[in-house]
């Protein structure tokens, strides 16, 4: 089955007054059509990186440094700004963390929203505005008419993430990315949103990619997962496979760090923190803090394998264990 | 550590060489200065840069150069009595302000507002008026409008430090006022103040130097680099340059080294103050 | 509510400041040296009359009473008398105001129209040469004495180049002055259609104006240049470019438009710079203002003139910065709405 957005190899670096940051390492996955994808990992893992990579917003300092982005079997890292525009907001969109500061604290949110209209499908000012009334509803707010011509400080958190959902979705695309949707709202909310992420998904048709460094929230909606550690893709597979039978190290270890109201483990936080990754050496990053480390793995970088169907790791341990001959 | 980070900039190194030559030729004006400040010679009067008067004379033939020099001695030093004494006034109101809070606090801060509430030129200009033009009422003048930055700096250290007094032990131990002040207070002040006083020596010889050029403050015979450009100034018009470009150049020079010098130490010192490069 | 509140908050802090305004002016102006009773009345007066013209002018009354009358003096506008022209200081004033408030505005006009651009430029093209070039004539800038500016562009357009005037005033001598309706020489010579006084009057204003605007443009480009790159670092300016926004759209429509909110906020502190350059230039130019008045004044042992210039100067300033926070109220909705 062709994949509906499809990355390979990508490498982001950031160039800093201390050297060369690598934020992202030869990065590849796909995204089917309809699915969610979870995209897990540490506040540093390259994230939200890889996010703003695929819809080519990284500016300098940051610079896209190789691979390739191909949507309905386009390289979108080719193509020239004007068509990449016309992807933007349109086929592939985007919903950022923070809510309120991702809204522009001057416009009214209905303002914010209709424009999106006049942009992409040329629509009338009357008709984008209702179109804007619309899309409110649709996300469940009520009251739309007055709260269109609200600012972003005067709606909660949880309806500031709501409007960021409906200027996403506003022209139906194919391709929604979900930058730490419910970071920083409470649970109940956070849950509403995801709920409303999940239904819009499938009622749009739209695949989902979501952000987060929260293992519940993966669970909870998503339909594959990937894990990420500094810059490198470590693992991906289908949800009930990677909670059920996590190989990676470091997906063993986050599996493990969450706490769990039915059983009795005792927490164990990971050691170590994210390595610097300004010159960073060869091999897998995770080597200092992993507990099955092997002399190989500090030299080259373990290839991502299958490992079952809807699985493939990068390790080199796991490689050992199914006997394959480790160099 | 520090003194690496501020000689590596090289545009502060430069300020910083800059700035002692300033100081040095303030210092040993009369033995640098190739004439004396006063003499005159008319057969020279208004005569261009020259071997002999490297920046020109004025119309009495007085060596500019020896006159920039010594000026030099003025401009330093009320910048510095003025820097001296709104320090010491403005970090004692403000520590009394701070320390003993309720009325003395609240008619400070009035008072402080009321002195913010003049642009700060136009007040000096008020007090030199008011009190006379001589050297220490510059001085004074000055002082008085930089007051209030430095009252309200140390106020706000002093209440910060009043509120982990009371939290801290130190209070059931008893310590007395005066340590308090100098253990937690002002190595917490040191740095902004340094910042402070030096952005602040600038701005007083450039006040200095505008009060002077439009006759308030310094008057002749000391010569003054304000006072000399406004000498200048009439000659301007008919082709006279240097008595105008030499005094001005010292001015935006010595200013110049210190904002630079204090924009490193605000770097260096105190990150929280750092604004956007 | 809560905008009102912010409005009367900010109008009650006006009073406090008003006074204590008034109370240095007053203590500024009885620090003054000499009796001046002992001015009033002449070298020969014997002290018995010395005593009563004291008397008449209060000046043995105890200084609270002193102060009241010195207020109430000013609220009905009188602000003692000038002893070189004899006339009332006030009336002085409102004659030489015009002249002032041009050169402030052509002034504020020159520093907001190149230095706004100029700081919105340095943000979107940061660290190009422009952005250099433009920090370094701010941070060259501030430590130029505005009187050293005013004379060298002297001495290049008027004494090299012979484009400008000789700076002797707001017109060439030979030209018939506008009839007097706004005394804005510019805009009555523009309203009364004297073509010839028109340009007269602009090309006198030039250099005046290119001296104060270039003095206090450097606080204007350094915060428009910080707060429009903060802008441009911000979430919902990365949002509108994931959206499909042009991105000069975003850059010149939603992030400009929000840079210059905070913006209005600096115009009160650059209102207090060009009234103290005023001074400095007006003197270089001769220019027939307030400050030129006040200082001539100062020259002929009249100090009444330079204490009114200094509390006026200080008034006018409280005022506009109250303008100016009820502006940046009404600007940003996240004040006008609380």
């Amino acid at each position: 089955m062709t994949a509906l957005l499809s990355v390979r190899d990508l490498s982001v670096q950031f160039v800093t007054d201390d050297g060369v940051v690598e934020a992202l390492d030869t990065v590849s996955f796909d995204v089917r059509a309809g699915e969610i994808l979870g995209v897990v990992g540490e506040s540093g893992s390259g994230k939200s990186v890889t996010a703003l990579a695929m819809l080519r917003l990284i500016r300098p300092p940051g610079h896209i440094v190789g691979g390739a982005v191909r949507f309905d079997g386009v390289d979108l890292l080719t193509v020239s700004e004007e068509q990449m525009r016309a992807v933007r907001g349109r086929s592939i969109s985007m919903v950022f963390q923070s809510p309120r500061t991702a809204l522009n604290p001057v416009l009214t949110v209905g303002r914010q929203i209709a424009r999106l209209f006049a942009l992409h499908q040329r629509a009338s000012a009357p008709e984008a505005w209702r179109r804007a009334l619309e899309m409110l509803v649709l996300v469940g707010i009520a009251d739309p008419e007055r709260r269109a011509r609200q600012y972003a400080h005067q709606l909660s958190g949880g309806m500031c993430q709501r409007v960021m959902i409906a200027m996403a979705l506003a022209t139906a695309p194919r391709l929604l990315i979900a930058d730490e949707p419910t970071t920083g709202l409470d649970v109940s909310i956070a849950a509403q949103v995801l709920e409303l992420l999940r239904d819009l998904g499938r009622r749009t048709g739209a695949a989902i990619v979501l952000i987060t460094h929260d293992l519940a929230v993966v669970a909870e909606v998503c339909d594959r997962v990937t894990v990420m550690h500094a810059g490198q893709l470590v693992e991906m597979a289908d949800v009930r496979t990677l909670f059920a039978r996590p190989l990676h190290p470091y997906t063993q270890a986050l599996v493990r760090s969450i706490p769990r109201i039915d059983q009795d483990v005792t927490l164990e936080p990971i050691p170590g923190t994210v390595p610097s990754m300004l010159a960073p050496p060869p091999g897998c990053r995770y080597a200092d803090r992993c507990p099955r480390v092997l002399d190989v793995c500090r030299r080259a970088r373990p290839a991502l394998l299958g490992a079952g169907p809807e699985h493939e790791v990068a390790c080199y341990a796991v490689e050992q264990d199914v006997g394959v001959t480790v160099r | 550590m520090h003194w690496r980070r501020l000689t590596a900039n090289r545009l502060s190194f430069a300020a910083l060489c800059a700035l002692l030559v300033v100081v040095a030729a303030a210092l040993l004006a009369p033995w640098v200065a190739p004439y004396d400040p006063d003499e005159t010679d008319a057969a020279a009067a208004l005569s261009s840069v020259s071997l002999h008067h490297p920046l020109g004379t004025d119309l009495y033939g007085r060596d500019q150069l020896s006159r920039l020099v010594h000026a030099a001695r003025v401009d330093l030093l009320v910048a510095l009595s003025a820097t001296a004494v709104a320090l010491g006034l403005g970090s004692t109101l403000g520590a009394l302000a701070g320390y003993r809070g309720g009325w003395v606090d609240q008619l400070l801060m009035r008072a402080v507002d009321a002195v913010m509430a003049f642009p700060a030129f136009i007040l000096a200009m008020g007090v030199t008026a008011a009190l006379g033009n001589s050297t220490a009422n510059v001085v004074a003048a000055i002082a008085i409008t930089h007051v209030p930055i430095y009252t309200r700096l140390i106020r706000g250290e002093m209440l910060k430090v009043r509120e982990m007094e009371y939290a801290e032990a130190a209070r059931t131990v008893g310590n007395r006022p005066r340590q308090i002040v100098l253990v937690h207070l002002l190595p917490n002040c040191m740095p902004p103040l340094v910042v402070q006083a030096t952005l602040a020596m600038g701005f007083a010889i450039l006040t200095v130097a505008a009060l002077s050029f439009i006759g308030l403050g310094i008057q002749p015979p000391q010569s003054e680099w304000g006072q000399m450009t406004a000498e200048g100034a009439g000659y301007v018009v008919s082709g006279e340059w240097w008595l105008v470009l030499f005094p001005g150049l010292a001015i935006m020079a010595t200013v110049l080294a210190f904002n630079l010098i204090g924009d490193t130490l605000r770097d260096v010192l105190d990150p929280r103050m750092r604004g956007v490069r | 509510m809560g905008f009102g509140g912010y409005v009367v908050r900010r109008l009650l802090l006006v009073v406090p400041t008003l006074i204590g305004v008034t109370i240095i002016s007053f203590a500024l102006t009885h620090l003054l040296p000499g009796n001046p009773a002992l001015v009033k009345a002449g070298p020969l007066a014997t002290p018995e009359v010395v005593q009563e013209i004291e008397r008449s002018m209060g000046l043995d009354r105890p200084l609270p009473v002193q102060y009241w009358r010195y207020v109430s003096g000013l609220l009905h506008g009188d602000l003692g008398e000038s002893a070189s022209t004899g006339r009332p200081v006030l009336e002085d004033f409102r004659q030489r105001i015009p002249a002032t408030l041009e050169l402030t505005l052509a002034s504020l006009l020159v520093a907001v129209g190149i230095g706004v651009p100029l700081g919105v430029l340095s943000a979107v093209h940061r660290d190009s040469v422009l952005d250099h070039v433009s920090r370094v004539l701010g941070v060259g800038g501030v430590a130029m004495p505005s009187f050293w500016t005013g004379l060298l562009l002297l001495y290049v357009f008027f004494y090299l180049l012979g484009v400008a005037p000789p700076p002797l005033g707001r017109l060439a001598a030979d030209v018939t002055p506008p009839p007097r309706l706004t005394g804005l020489t510019v805009l009555d010579a523009a309203l009364a259609g004297h073509g010839g006084a028109l340009l007269s009057a602009l090309h006198h204003l030039m250099l005046p104006a290119l001296t104060l605007g270039f003095a206090v443009m450097a606080p204007l480009t350094r915060m428009v240049r910080a707060t429009m790159l903060e802008i441009l670092e911000s979430d919902y300016v990365k949002a509108a470019w994931a959206a499909g926004l042009p991105r000069r759209r975003v850059v010149y429509g939603d992030a400009l438009r929000n840079a210059l909110i905070p913006v209005i906020t600096v115009l009160g502190v650059i209102f207090g710079f060009l009234m103290a350059g005023n001074v400095v230039v007006e003197m270089v130019y001769a220019w027939p203002g307030l400050g030129h008045y006040a200082v001539t004044a100062l020259v002929t042992k009249d100090p009444g003139p330079i204490q009114s210039f200094v509390l006026f100067v200080a008034v006018m300033y409280v005022f506009v910065n109250l303008a100016v926070d009820l502006l940046y109220g009404l600007a940003d909705p996240r004040i006008r709405l609380r």
